[in-house]
């Protein structure tokens, strides 16, 4: 994993002017699927490194860390979206988010297994799942998308925390 | 084109307030009579720039008022007048009006006129005077001293029924026009929405600026009848007609005629009669100008919100250091860049170390630069003061000196505007109850003059503010029988002089009734000195009797750094404050009670402090549970002591406080984070967070009466 290229590639698709009509998405792999965020919230990749915990916090807050002088919570995905828990390992994988929740403009971080991509998706072929009603995570899944024969699960975070 | 001009209001108040500041401090060094022309063009000057900004920004009511001002300031510059103590105290009182209004206008508040109205009203007066002072004063023809010219202004609120009662206002106002010249002011503010008006009530509200030299009690005649239907309340205008050799007024056209008067009277009666949307059609200036004055909010008294300013003025001179610093920075970044090209040899890697090294030190140099940004010199709020004791050396009738040191002192902005409460209070407290009446000073052998020095300075990593009088000193003996009563400390309590004197900042001590009974500084001085406390600051007194007292402030560099100690809990570090450590030691199992099986209570000499284990509150694992095992910190909030259990101490830094809720949360018993060297987090406690969740609430169980009274008895 070059974490560097990555970055690098994410600094060139946040210089795209933001097309109205088709949207760019980093994909990162958690427990075998494919999840989508909107790139315009995406800050930074980084590894796993150890946080400090934050006492009487919910078992997905992993802690904060130090970036570069900002103090920024690490949730893990995994738990968050109840899948397995994993070992965190050197391919583990930090995606540092601009996230607004409630009017407020928040930097956090989530721990996923590995980053995958970045895609241009049309709008209007994002999908609506089918059994959102009865999914608990449904608030943070704006649809499906098929993209190269894969589908991809596109994420809204802003009100993860 | 229309440009949005608001995001110029910012920039606009910050002068303006700069330009209230130059005027206030202008005006305090001005003496009556032989005015300095550079001062009086100093404060012209403000006053100028103020009333253009407002102009352009459309802020009329300030434009307008400040109009006057500066024609008076004007008349004065050119030496067409004399320069007054009342012009002094009128300009001051401009001044003050104009900063209330500024602030209501930054709030985005309406503000409140009738101030405005009044003073404005009396520089009309005068500057009506001095037309004709001017046209008169030929200079083969020295001032005849005419008739004494004293005017009225005269604020008159009838109330709701007087006409119902068979009185008619428009009488009385004829009545008065009779008198002298009277200029008329309506307020048709708090006239209700057409369908709520009821035909048979008045709702107006007159301002009447009457020129004559009648005497109060000839007006207070007029009305005699309606003394207890209406609110009214009569102001002398110009006492300085006596003291200066002033003209008459005969011949002299006051903006307001009769007739006008009249016409607004008609008017006003006319629309509340008839049902009418009241649309006063009398034509005149003086009444359109209240059409401006939109009714002052029924909530007046709004307090100004706390904005905290968002902008910060910065000397040219340190952004200049900044980008010199930048420069170096990239110029040692370029070199570094340099030598890693290449083969690294010996020689290459002595060049590496060096350059590295003058990286670091060109990094510290730009932190300290970019720290100072946020400081600015302590003057800013000196600045208030000489007003203040002006002001309220008059009122208590006490001659005050007041010298101000160090005022090139910086400290963090956020700080300043935090400390100003306080110091104005320790300051009113120091001349109200510190200083003695001139006679007693007299008689004490000491100068008649009192007193009062702000100093401040640095020390170490801290700021020292200063306040010294030159007094009569704290009754120690009093300030003990008023502990003792209030049950405060025992009888038998054997405390220095020092130790009592500090009882003054107990919450017992903080009631009016107090102040007067013990004639020493009372009221709240608890709430002075939280709010330092709340700064990571702390207070001290030192009084002697005869002699006078100081009070000595001492507050952190900048809110965003404070002196930790670090400390571990299982794998956890955390940081408390220092301040608010009392002591650490390490316990005896006997000196431990277990109290109703689940709290552990320590008897530390005279006092049992309930001990908190920080690995309960915060639900993770502490290397052992065993009280023995590790140390107990006794931290102090709000008066209580608690014990808190860690494992160990490590050790003690300054640490810079970051946002947890930032990012995050608020988190019950952590106050924030900070970054330690190795780049790991810390978090920092919050004692009073930790008590909470400790449930060691006041309110909480018998024990809240048992620290009361342990408390009492040891403090």
């Amino acid at each position: 994993m070059n974490l560097e290229s990555l970055n690098a590639q994410l600094t060139d698709s946040q210089d795209l002017i933001d097309n109205a009509d088709v949207a760019q998405y980093l994909t990162f792999l958690m427990d075998g699927e494919e999840y989508g965020i909107d790139i315009l919230k995406v800050q930074e990749i980084r590894g796993w490194q150890s946080t400090t915990p934050i006492p009487n916090s919910p078992s997905y807050v992993k802690g904060v860390i130090n970036l570069r002088g900002t103090i920024v919570p690490l949730l893990d995905l995994r738990q968050k979206f109840n899948l397995p828990k994993v070992d965190y390992s050197a391919v583990t994988v930090v995606i540092v988010l601009a996230i607004e929740q409630d009017g407020v403009d928040k930097i956090i971080g989530i721990v996923v297994d590995a980053v995958s991509d970045v895609y241009g998706v049309e709008r209007s072929h994002i999908k609506y799942s089918p059994s959102l009603d009865e999914n608990l995570n449904r608030q943070y899944i704006v649809g499906l998308a098929e993209v190269n024969a894969k589908t991809l699960i596109i994420l809204n975070l802003n009100q993860l925390l | 084109m229309s440009i949005d001009l608001s995001q110029f209001f910012e920039v606009f108040f910050e002068e303006s307030f700069e330009g209230l500041d130059i005027m206030e401090s202008e005006l305090l060094e001005l003496q009556p009579g032989e005015p300095d022309n550079e001062t009086i063009n100093t404060i012209f000057r403000a006053a100028h720039s103020i009333k253009g900004g407002s102009g352009t920004f459309g802020f009329n009511s300030v434009a307008d008022f400040t109009h006057v001002v500066e024609t008076l300031l004007d008349q004065i510059r050119d030496g067409q007048r004399q320069l007054t103590q009342q012009y002094i105290d009128l300009l001051l009182q401009s001044v003050d009006c104009l900063r209330d209004i500024l602030s209501a206008l930054r709030a985005e508040e309406e503000p409140d006129t009738e101030q405005a109205q009044l003073l404005k009203a009396e520089f009309n007066l005068i500057l009506a005077a001095d037309a004709s002072q001017i046209i008169d004063a030929t200079p083969s023809e020295p001032n005849l001293g005419g008739n004494l010219s004293i005017g009225w202004v005269i604020s008159f609120k009838p109330g709701l029924d007087i006409l119902k009662t068979g009185n008619e206002p428009l009488y009385l106002l004829q009545e008065l026009a009779e008198l002298g010249e009277l200029t008329v002011n309506i307020d048709i503010s708090d006239v209700p929405a057409l369908t709520d008006i009821e035909p048979e009530d008045c709702y107006f509200k007159w301002t009447l600026t009457l020129v004559s030299d009648c005497s109060k009690a000839q007006i207070s005649e007029i009305f005699e009848w309606i003394e207890d239907e209406c609110e009214i309340n009569i102001h002398g205008l110009s006492q300085s007609t006596n003291v200066e050799n002033d003209n008459s007024f005969s011949g002299q056209e006051i903006p307001v005629s009769k007739s006008a008067i009249e016409s607004s009277m008609r008017a006003s009666n006319a629309s509340a009669q008839q049902l009418n949307n009241f649309e006063p059609v009398a034509s005149d200036a003086e009444i359109n100008i209240q059409h401006e004055i939109k009714a002052p909010t029924s909530n007046q008294k709004k307090s100004a919100k706390q904005t905290e300013s968002g902008s910060i003025r910065v000397g040219i001179e340190k952004v200049d250091s900044l980008i010199n610093m930048v420069g170096e920075l990239v110029i040692t970044q370029a070199m570094l860049t340099q030598l890693s090209e290449g083969e690294l040899d010996n020689n290459k890697l002595l060049s590496l170390q060096a350059g590295l090294a003058q990286l670091a030190h060109n990094t510290r140099d730009l932190q300290e630069s970019v720290m100072r940004i946020r400081m600015l010199p302590i003057g800013s709020i000196f600045s208030r003061f000489p007003r203040l004791v002006r002001d309220t050396s008059k009122k208590l009738d006490k001659k005050i000196e007041l010298k101000l040191t160090g005022e090139q002192t910086e400290l963090d902005k956020t700080l300043m505007e935090k400390i100003s409460d306080p110091l104005v209070h320790l300051v009113r407290n120091a001349m109200d109850h510190g200083l003695e009446s001139p006679a007693e000073r007299l008689a004490a052998g000491k100068n008649e003059t009192g007193q009062i020095t702000l100093n401040a300075y640095h020390q170490g990593g801290n700021i020292v503010i200063e306040i010294v009088d030159d007094g009569r000193g704290l009754n120690t003996k009093r300030i003990r029988e008023k502990a003792i009563s209030n049950g405060l400390i025992a009888e038998t309590d054997d405390l220095t002089d020092d130790q009592i004197n500090l009882l003054i900042f107990e919450p017992g001590f903080s009631t009016a009734e107090q102040v007067s009974d013990l004639s020493g500084r009372g009221v709240g001085m608890d709430v002075v000195r939280r709010n330092i406390q709340a700064l990571n600051g702390s207070v001290e007194l030192a009084s002697k009797p005869a002699e006078g007292s100081t009070v000595i402030i001492r507050l952190p560099l900048t809110l965003a750094i404070l002196d930790g100690q670090l400390l571990s809990v299982g794998s956890h570090i955390y940081i408390i404050p220092l301040i608010n450590i009392i002591e650490s030691l390490q316990v005896k199992t006997n000196a431990i009670s277990r109290v109703g099986g689940e709290l552990d209570v320590l008897k530390l000499r005279d006092e049992y402090i309930p001990i908190i284990r920080l690995s309960d509150v915060f639900s993770h694992q502490g290397s052992s549970d065993n009280l023995e095992d590790g140390l107990l910190v006794v931290v102090e909030n709000d008066n209580e002591k608690v014990g808190l259990f860690v494992d160990e101490l490590l050790s003690q830094q300054q640490v810079v406080i970051k946002s947890l809720e930032a990012n995050y949360f608020k988190v019950d018993g952590i106050s924030g984070a900070t970054i330690l060297g190795d780049g790991t987090v810390s978090l920092i406690l919050d004692i009073a967070g930790i008590v909470k969740l400790a449930g060691l609430n006041k309110s909480n169980t018998v024990f809240a009466n048992q620290t009361g009274s342990l408390e009492s008895a040891t403090v």
